[in-house]
């Protein structure tokens, strides 16, 4: 593909394509470049000396010794897990979840899809910190409605803790991520099956085709670009649970991410020799493994 | 297409006109830490307050009459940011990152001496303080004011005794009265847990939680475990933590077995005043004066619950019905940003909330005991004279304990606190998890 | 046949059913916000919950405007009338917001033509960083960002929030996605006529990325708005607060009063919820668009 185009291109169209390119990117590149990826260089280098609040430039050089600790951290490997843990269980409930209301919807009358639409879509608007307030109210040991009506209703004898039990903590979160997140894909899913060619579809059903058959073989491939980019925005939206975390647990009863311990190592355990270093490290790690998370999708979605 | 143009062209305009407005504001204000300051001569020197809700220093109302009355009196604006206990620090920690930490902060030494003080962050203070001063201002809370080596990073405005509350009227039904000396505020470990069984027997429910969702109010569960069979926290020198104390694990152990407690995960102390207000829990852990007098969210009157009962305040159970309790101290620091105009303008207005004929009305704001009784002749001793619930708190002050709160890694130490009772909460065997985060924390300590 | 077709109907109603309770548990939060606003105290701390407020009462939200005042905006020494604090905070969240969106449609409507249509040396090499750099959280760059945003005098400004959005790369990947389906023989055309690439853009480009683009807006302006963390790291002054940064801080008090967060919950989410009623199908149109290029 490089190849190709470079033979038929002549040195000075290269040239011209190159500097007009650069300069179409140069707005954009000002901001990726200035407060994305030089941040990510500094972090990198700064992952690997012992800074700390009060040091003024780099700090000593102290190599790999970073991760050597946090590889012994329990508390970073736990923080590691639940992060993996939050993207491998809400990116395909997310998926599926949608994907089975979109077919369920798409098909209303025009009012009734959009009213359906909108109330699926109303906690991504509403805004990560109002939602966070009042799930913790809702989600309350003592005055929650869920413990109310659980009790009420006689399928729970005491009342639940749920924000401050390590069986059930992560799982709200993951639970209030999951109503935050499906809106888009909705709205996704129902466009793209209201876009399958109904004829293809009519012709399978006049062939015999049960109702699964039709939507595997066809209906399915069809949606595939779609479910490719709302893999991506689901991952890209997991990440986002800071708010959660440090609005509702601060990273207590086993809901400790990646995300919330970087925030903590950095200001609050400002007395740890290294807090600064220490918390890049983290970030590299956590980098690395979106890294490849990411690519492992693009790949996926070349093949496709 | 030709709608979405014109809803385009519409959001296009109204930004404009947004962006030019709020450009300027956020480019340029008085007194902002990171805009560049003029230090031209006979413009208005400005500084900046950080406060940590110390009773009302946390209350911008209450506040303002005191800096507009500075500002009148010397012509030095000050600019008030109100800062939360559960993320006041990290706030600081991050301005200190950004070059852009206050000029003046208001809390306790935990901070300003132990953590900031001690990383070099603060102005010493000592030369503010002559001989009369010294012998003015409480001898422990100076001391605690002071690092070793003499520096003082915190001038001292009031003090007080944290507490515990229970719930009256929630007492009197479950027949459990006669477990408090009401007269001494004082009761014994052994009334403690019989009133706890009685109000459990009466509501069957949690009457008391040890509270432990974060680091918020931790004084409350570190003076409850510490009293109850007479443990400490740190050794006499506050240099190691010393939580594996069998009277500790003792009390662990008790609080543990009793029905009517539960470790709770989900509270921090802000969320504990909360249930206990709503009724809920029938005592508190994490209580003082302020919230003694607050008359809570649904304004139902001071020492009064929202359901209308009443509140008593007490002291810690302990074996003796003595306990030793956790005080707090709270005055003024200073940063060190390199301005000693701003310094210096920091200093005068620390004279004149602390060490002036204004003192009064800067304690009596702050709704705590000064920590002296006089102040460049001003006796201080009676300002509360007329308002009897703090007279009668005043019972407490003489339990005053150990301020230990300077040890070093003192945030390391709150950390593994709350966690250590989140893991013992969900059934971990107690001496074994002290020991553990013990020894987290008395490697901070060592490296600090 | 007939039992298949029994089995499809009764799927579609128990389906019906289901998402009607869906729908209903969706829309409690903000039924739960809106009503909690306006219960009283005693509503909001009755052991067992109160459904409906037994009275619709203002004295959450009186609480919430007595808090802090600010001038309504700041002009150089030029400042506006004074007013709640919470207001301030609203008009700090929208000019946030739209400043982002604008920046960040620009930015990346150019950027991702010269990815898509252009071949330059480094493409491939730009195109993988940008698809890395998209699900990367911020906080991985916390403290480096911190530290950039204190030497560039943005720290507790708006713009220390503003310039990372806009720097995040997701909004030139979509852009570039939409830009490949423009015809290269019409890019070819325009040149032979000897338009300049900037004509070729804007006359061209532009009005083929519009939907695009209009997606990119929606995107940008929902996360900027709901970009806590970065609020949280760089705000210090409550002049510079935002609404949610507001909402956070009130929960972080001592004694935390629930009628006054919700009223600050309400303050914060029915702005949005009424714009996006209003613009509905332009929200949803520009997702979709999104997409279906995508």
């Amino acid at each position: 593909m490089a190849k190709q185009p470079k033979s038929t291109m002549s040195r000075a169209l290269v040239r011209r394509e190159t500097t007009s390119g650069y300069l179409f990117l140069l707005p954009s590149l000002i901001f990726f470049l200035g407060f994305v990826i030089i941040p990510m260089i500094t972090c990198i280098i700064n992952s690997m000396t012992d800074a700390n609040m009060g040091t003024q430039g780099l700090g000593n050089f102290v190599g790999l010794y970073n991760f050597q600790k946090l590889w012994g951290d329990k508390t970073f490997r736990e923080a590691l897990w639940n992060t993996f843990l939050i993207v491998i269980v809400s990116v395909p409930t997310v998926c599926a979840f949608s994907l089975w209301v979109s077919s369920a919807i798409y098909k209303l009358n025009g009012k009734l899809l959009s009213a359906f639409r909108c109330i699926f879509y109303l906690p991504v608007v509403t805004g990560s910190v109002a939602v966070t307030v009042v799930w913790k109210w809702m989600y309350d040991n003592y005055t929650g409605v869920f413990n109310y009506l659980l009790k009420s209703s006689g399928l729970i004898e005491k009342n639940i803790n749920w924000l401050g039990d390590s069986r059930f903590a992560i799982w709200c979160i993951i639970l209030i991520l999951f109503t935050t997140s499906v809106g888009q894909p909705i709205v996704l899913y129902v466009s793209a099956l209201g876009n399958v060619d109904q004829s293809l579809v009519e012709a399978a059903e006049v062939d015999g085709a049960t109702k699964f058959q039709v939507f595997w073989r066809i209906k399915w491939p069809q949606i595939m670009p779609t479910t490719l980019y709302i893999l991506v925005i689901t991952t890209i939206n997991s990440f986002q649970c800071f708010a959660l975390i440090q609005l509702l647990t601060k990273g207590g009863s086993g809901t400790n991410t990646v995300m919330y311990y970087i925030y903590y190592t950095a200001f609050k355990l400002t007395e740890q020799a290294g807090h600064f270093g220490y918390a890049n490290a983290m970030g590299v790690v956590l980098a690395i493994f979106i890294g490849l998370l990411s690519a492992l999708q693009f790949k996926l979605a070349k093949e496709k | 297409m030709k709608k979405m143009k014109k809803f385009l062209a519409l959001g296009l305009s109204v930004t404009m006109a947004l962006s030019l407005v709020a450009c300027g504001g956020t480019a340029q204000n008085g007194g902002d830490p990171a805009a560049t300051d003029t230090p031209a001569d006979g413009a208005q020197t400005s500084i900046s307050l950080w406060t940590y809700p110390i009773g009302g220093w946390g209350d911008e109302k209450a506040v303002k009459e005191l800096t507009d009355a500075f500002e009148a009196d010397t012509g030095i604006k000050v600019n008030v940011e109100y800062l939360a206990y559960a993320d006041g620090d990290d706030k600081v920690n991050a301005a200190i990152t950004a070059g852009s930490a206050p000029d003046l902060i208001m809390e306790g030494p935990e901070r300003l001496v132990a953590n900031w003080g001690a990383k070099g962050y603060m102005v010493d203070l000592s030369a503010m303080l002559d001989d009369e001063d010294k012998s003015e201002i409480n001898g422990a809370a100076l001391a605690a004011c002071t690092t070793a080596d003499g520096k003082v990073f915190e001038y001292p405005l009031v003090m007080t005794a944290h507490c515990m509350a229970i719930n009256k009227n929630a007492f009197e039904e479950a027949g459990a009265l006669q477990y408090l000396d009401l007269e001494n505020h004082t009761w014994t470990t052994e009334n403690f847990i019989k009133a706890v069984d009685a109000l459990y027997a009466k509501y069957g429910e949690t009457v008391a939680a040890v509270f432990c969702a974060g680091q918020g109010g931790d004084q409350g569960t570190r003076a409850l475990i510490n009293n109850m069979y007479g443990g400490t926290f740190t050794n006499a020198d506050h240099s190691a933590y010393t939580w594996d104390d069998p009277a500790n694990i003792k009390a662990l152990e008790q609080l543990k077995s009793m029905n009517g407690v539960a470790f709770d995960a989900s509270l921090q102390g802000g969320d504990e005043i909360t249930k206990f207000y709503q009724g809920i829990l029938k005592m508190a852990f994490c209580w003082n004066i302020a919230q003694q007098l607050d008359p809570n969210a649904a304004g139902t009157g001071a020492e009064k619950t929202i359901t209308g009962d009443d509140i008593v305040f007490m002291s810690f159970p302990s074996e003796t019905g003595e306990s030793k309790l956790c005080g707090g101290i709270w005055g003024f620091g200073v940063f060190d940003n390199g301005d000693t105009a701003k310094v210096d303008a920091s200093k005068q207005f620390i004279k004149y909330m602390c060490d002036s004929a204004k003192t009064a009305d800067a304690v009596k704001t702050a709704k705590y005991f000064a920590v002296r009784n006089t102040t460049e002749g001003v006796d201080l001793s009676g300002i509360w004279a007329d308002e009897p619930i703090m007279a009668e708190y005043n019972k407490l002050m003489p339990y005053l304990g150990d301020y230990y709160q300077v040890t070093s890694g003192w945030a390391q130490a709150r950390t593994s606190w709350w966690n250590m009772l989140q893991d013992i909460g969900e059934g971990a065997d107690v001496a074994e998890t002290v020991s553990t985060y013990m020894a987290e924390a008395n490697a901070a300590a060592a490296a600090g | 046949m007939k039992s298949t077709s029994n089995r499809s109907k009764a799927y579609k109603v128990v389906s019906m059913i289901l998402l009607f309770v869906l729908a209903f548990l969706f829309l409690f939060p903000l039924y739960w916000i809106i009503t909690g606003a306006f219960k009283t105290g005693q509503d909001i701390y009755a052991t067992t919950p109160a459904w409906f407020p037994s009275e619709w009462s203002m004295v959450n939200f009186a609480k919430l405007f007595d808090r802090r005042s600010e001038p309504l905006f700041q002009l150089g020494s030029l400042a506006g009338p004074i007013v709640p604090g919470a207001i301030r905070w609203l008009v700090n969240t929208v000019f946030m917001a739209v400043m982002a969106m604008i920046l960040t449609c620009i930015t990346a409507a150019m950027a991702g033509y010269a990815l898509a249509k252009k071949r330059f040396i480094g493409r491939a090499l730009l195109f993988s960083l940008i698809v890395c750099a998209m699900a990367l959280p911020k906080q991985v760059i916390l403290i480096p960002l911190l530290k950039e945003m204190s030497a560039l005098r943005l720290y507790d400004t708006l713009w220390a929030v503003i310039f990372p959005t806009v720097g995040w790369p997701f909004g030139v990947f979509l852009m570039k996605q939409f830009s490949e389906g423009i015809p290269g023989e019409i890019l070819e055309a325009a040149r032979v006529d000897g338009a300049s690439e900037w004509r070729t853009f804007s006359t061209i480009v532009l009005p083929m990325v519009k939907p695009g683009i209009g997606a990119l807006a929606i995107f940008t302006f929902i996360n900027s708005w709901n970009d806590y963390f970065m609020q949280l790291v760089m705000l210090a002054s409550n002049s510079r607060y935002t609404i949610s940064l507001g909402i956070a801080t009130m929960q972080a008090e001592t004694s935390i009063d629930t009628g006054l967060l919700m009223a600050g919950a309400t303050l914060a989410a029915v702005p949005i919820i009424i714009v996006f009623l209003i613009f509905q199908k332009y929200f949803t149109q520009g997702i979709t668009m999104g997409a279906v290029k995508g």
